[in-house]
């Protein structure tokens, strides 16, 4: 008689299990699943309850995706393009509460890049993911904001115009967090998300996630083979909890790795690569940025990082107590104040 | 002169945009109510910051009748742009008082006429030149009060109000005053029968707007959560928010009960507010016209997913841009219908000031209570003006929060529950909000098809039965929304109908028609949407329906025959929408003309 293995379990108490989410309904291969799987995964890793998320999305096939994770955690698919508001407003109900928005290139870069800009300049806290394929899915592949000049799709013909890059356009409008990755290339994908999901405001992080449907041509920039051949990571990222100690040996020896301090007492450790690249600079990002382009590269890792600022949330003043668990002592002015208010009419 | 004439006039001042007017205006209105004298004043002024002619317009009115009025028994420019119109307002009989350094033709023998020294004196008054407009326009208050008959001392109350007790500012302005209504009493001979005298008929009021009286009546509810974005005629409610909600909810130790947020447009505001109220907290946004055309979309999530959520529409007059600074009632249909497929709005429309602060507290109650957004549509002349109120009443009833469960009720329901189960018999089910930690506390919010515990379908009898449970789900607002207020008339077979800041021209036009010989009449000031059954009762009872609006198609009309479409025979129309507020007159006239049909 074999006895079934021990569930193994977080420090939370909580099982793989109680992290996932219903079964996908995107295309097989699709990269959105692979990133909703690294979500799990990073949220087991740093026991957070899923009661203590909040899933945001607004409409496309990444906007599915928050269906697929963390079932036990409230949720709500919005709006074409505008995840930004309906999460902003959200985030003042219980402010203990962590955020992970999920929207796509078409989503965020065309319909909704008037409130993505506004919810970054205002550090909302929020880890902002978008699962960028250059293609419109759930329309059947239409351009997006994101695809390359001269990408041919079925029934589209060429693209003619300049691409959006949702990495500018977040340091742009001063972004404390900004990441790209590449859903073929899951451990970055998950140190990442880790950093992210302890960042303090808000994270935007641009997942290359292959469309296999629409645009997975070899030679398309948002393809499994294209991201292969070209990814370029700036440095190899790993995730240290607030309470775990750092050692640094072996491959991450002292002076080959770079501590960046989180708000909460946590680090990401950044270990070089060919080059050092220190993602605390605004200014090396938007260069780093611009080499990419100019020479084609799929460079993917931490690009900025500011812990100093603070949210949106923060910037209210706010009682302790969740405000959604206010009742009418709180929320109601007494019966005297009536009068001073009449008298301060004429 | 003919026979003196007591309270019961209008006076139209004429100015340009920019040159500080208001300040004077408001001033000669405020000195007015505190005489006792019942008063209205609207400001009918341009789309613009600086230079273009603007009115002012203020009726007193001792039989307590405060709609605006056509006629102009006294006249004040400034302005040389609008001189030859404003002169031509004057009623025969009437006074024109203008400023002397304006040197264009009166070719007027029907009127007294009155030139005033404006910038003479204001050069003579010892202030800094960019103040000498502020100052010319207290020359006009000094000789209006002189010639009227305006208490100099009430005049002083109204300064130190509006200055709020800043004594260099008020003794300079008073000076002025007092030293143009001297220049009045010795240069100026009353040749007009206009004046005014004492009453004490506004005690037990008070003067504000509509705008602050909807932001006070929302800190009185609760409100948790505003996002906006500016727009004429509503902005001044969101900034009324800001003035008084860190007066009235900070906790003592300074820290705050609520959150406004600056938007960057109309979709992210009402968005937030959604995201908000899905959140658990009290939640609005307001806006006007062109707000709520970009909301559409979102308020449709809000009334399928059932969020909880106010939206005021401070109207204006449209479509497009329109008249940004004109009032209208015209967007009851588009608040009614908004959003695509099948669906209402519940609509509140407050038909006075206090009715701003009350609805401002119990919009809040029903979107809660009824889980969907809830419209609250006041304008332009209700929200910027200044009226005559009865002062604000504290809410009567506690915050009503709607079904709302925590851990514990979770708990006792050993975590079995429907997020859009009908488990009440009333259309309304029980919600959760982010925060509770019961493991079956969560549900995914969602505009897509969905099943009673919130799970994505596609099914076809899911579907219908979701949508006819919403049906009556806006069955039992009907039940919960302020029902009409009903003047009825013994022996009338002739019913009106109307809504919002109409009421004061609908209420002098019963008194006109009555003096006309007109129908007997009776009058329903509606006051929210779904139409309750007051509301249909009075419509049953009577052989014809006047609906009186501000708009041009009448809107109010075609809901109506929507919604009885066996009683849509009854009605006509009495819409008039010229950007301005009605008036009674016009009223009377648009009823009579029909009645001798």
């Amino acid at each position: 008689m074999t006895t079934p293995a021990p569930v193994q379990t977080n420090k939370a108490g909580l099982s793989k299990n109680d992290y996932r989410g219903l079964p996908s309904t995107l295309c097989q291969g699709c990269g959105h699943n692979s990133i909703a799987n690294q979500i799990i995964t990073a949220c087991y890793d740093l026991n957070i309850v899923p009661e203590e998320i909040m899933k945001f999305s607004g409409i496309g096939c990444s906007s599915k995706s928050p269906a697929y994770f963390l079932n036990r955690s409230f949720g709500f698919n919005g709006l074409h393009g505008r995840m930004s508001s309906l999460a902003t407003g959200a985030l003042f109900a219980d402010t203990t509460l962590r955020a992970i928005g999920i929207s796509g290139d078409g989503d965020t870069a065309s319909i909704g890049m008037g409130g993505f800009k506004h919810m970054v300049r205002r550090n909302a806290p929020i880890v902002y993911i978008v699962e960028n394929n250059g293609v419109y899915g759930l329309t059947k592949g239409q351009f997006s904001a994101t695809a390359e000049v001269g990408l041919n799709l079925k029934h589209q013909g060429t693209n003619q115009y300049m691409p959006v890059d949702i990495c500018m356009e977040a340091l742009a409008s001063n972004a404390t967090f900004v990441a790209r990755s590449f859903a073929g290339d899951a451990k970055q994908v998950k140190e990442l998300l880790k950093a992210a999901l302890s960042h303090h405001g808000v994270a935007v992080l641009d997942i290359i996630s292959p469309c296999v449907t629409f645009n997975n041509q070899e030679d398309a920039t948002h393809s499994y083979t294209w991201g292969k051949d070209h990814e370029a990571p700036l440095h190899e990222i790993s995730f240290i909890p607030a309470l775990d100690e750092i050692e640094l040996q072996g491959e991450f020896a002292e002076g080959t790795v770079r501590e960046v301090s989180m708000h909460d007492g946590s680090t990401v450790l950044l270990k070089k690569l060919e080059k050092d690249y220190d993602p605390t600079s605004r200014a090396n990002a938007f260069q780093m940025l611009e080499s990419t382009q100019l020479n084609n590269w799929l460079v993917t890792g931490l690009l900025y990082i500011n812990e100093s600022k603070p949210t949106l949330t923060e910037t209210f003043n706010l009682v302790d107590t969740p405000l959604n668990r206010l009742a009418d002592p709180d929320l109601r002015p007494a019966r005297e104040t009536i009068e001073k208010i009449n008298a301060m009419m004429f | 002169m003919s026979e003196k004439v007591i309270n019961d006039f209008s006076v139209t001042i004429a100015t340009v945009n920019g040159s500080g007017s208001q300040t004077a205006n408001v001033t000669l209105l405020r000195a007015l109510f505190k005489m006792g004298i019942p008063v209205s004043g609207k400001n009918l002024f341009p789309s613009n910051i600086q230079g273009l002619p603007t009115w002012y317009t203020i009726r007193v009115s001792k039989d307590g009748f405060v709609a605006r009025r056509d006629e102009q028994e006294v006249v004040v420019t400034l302005n040389p742009v609008s001189f030859a119109r404003d002169l031509a307002s004057v009623r025969p009989g009437g006074a024109f008082f203008y400023a002397d350094d304006i040197r264009l033709p009166i070719a007027r023998s029907d009127i007294s006429v009155y030139p005033m020294p404006v910038k003479q004196m204001a050069r003579a008054a010892n202030v800094s030149p960019a103040l000498r407009d502020y100052i010319a326009n207290m020359v006009y208050v000094g000789i209006l009060a002189q010639m009227l008959g305006i208490d100099l001392e009430t005049i002083k109350q109204a300064l130190s109000f509006h200055f709020k007790g800043k004594a260099q500012a008020i003794d300079s302005n008073f000076t002025t005053i007092k030293t143009a209504a001297d220049w009045a009493t010795q240069n100026l001979k009353k040749s007009d029968p206009y004046s005014v005298a004492q009453m004490d008929s506004t005690s037990g009021f008070v003067m504000a707007d509509g705008n602050t009286a909807a932001a006070l009546g929302a800190i009185y509810g609760g409100l948790q959560f505003a996002a906006w974005y500016p727009i004429t005629p509503a902005s001044t409610l969101a900034e009324s928010l800001n003035v008084f909600l860190p007066q009235l909810r900070k906790t003592t130790d300074g820290k705050q009960t609520y959150a406004v947020l600056q938007a960057e447009d109309e979709l992210a505001a009402v968005g937030m507010a959604i995201g908000a109220g899905w959140g658990g907290l009290r939640s609005m946004t307001s806006t006007s016209g062109p707000g709520i055309s970009l909301m559409a979309e979102y308020a449709g999530l809000a009334y399928y997913a059932e969020v909880p959520v106010v939206i005021w529409d401070v109207q204006r007059i449209g479509p497009s841009t329109g008249l940004p600074t004109r009032t209208a009632q015209g967007d009851l249909t588009e608040a009614y219908f908004l959003s695509h497929g099948d669906k209402q709005n519940i609509i509140l429309l407050p038909g006075s000031v206090q009715e701003c602060f009350e609805f401002g507290w119990k919009a809040l109650d029903l979107a809660e209570h009824l889980q969907a957004p809830v419209f609250v549509l006041s304008d332009l002349d209700l929200g910027m003006n200044q009226w005559m109120t009865k002062p604000f009443e504290y809410p009567d009833t506690p915050l009503e929060r709607g079904k709302v469960l925590w851990e514990a009720d979770l708990e006792k329901l050993n975590g079995v529950w429907g997020r859009y189960k009908d488990s009440d018999g009333d259309g309304i089910p029980f919600r959760t909000v982010p925060g509770n930690k019961h493991p079956s506390a969560a549900w995914f919010g969602r505009g897509t098809g969905h099943d009673e515990n919130a799970r994505y379908t596609e099914d076809a009898n899911t579907w219908e039965n979701n949508m006819a449970r919403l049906k009556k789900k806006y069955d039992t607002a009907r039940t919960l929304v302020p029902k009409p207020v009903i003047k009825a008339a013994k022996g009338a077979t002739v019913g009106i109908i109307a809504y919002g800041s109409t009421e004061p021209a609908v209420e002098e036009a019963l008194a006109l028609l009555k003096q006309a010989g007109g129908p007997k009449t009776a009058f329903l000031r509606l006051r929210a949407l779904p139409c309750t059954a007051e509301a249909q009762d009075f419509i049953k009872k009577y052989e014809r329906i006047y609906i009186v609006e501000a708009n041009r198609d009448g809107q109010l009309r075609q809901i109506l025959s929507a919604v009885l479409p066996d009683q849509a025979h009854k009605f006509r129309s009495a819409c008039h929408s010229d950007g301005l507020p009605l008036t009674a007159k016009w009223v009377k006239e648009a009823i009579l003309a029909q009645e001798e049909k």
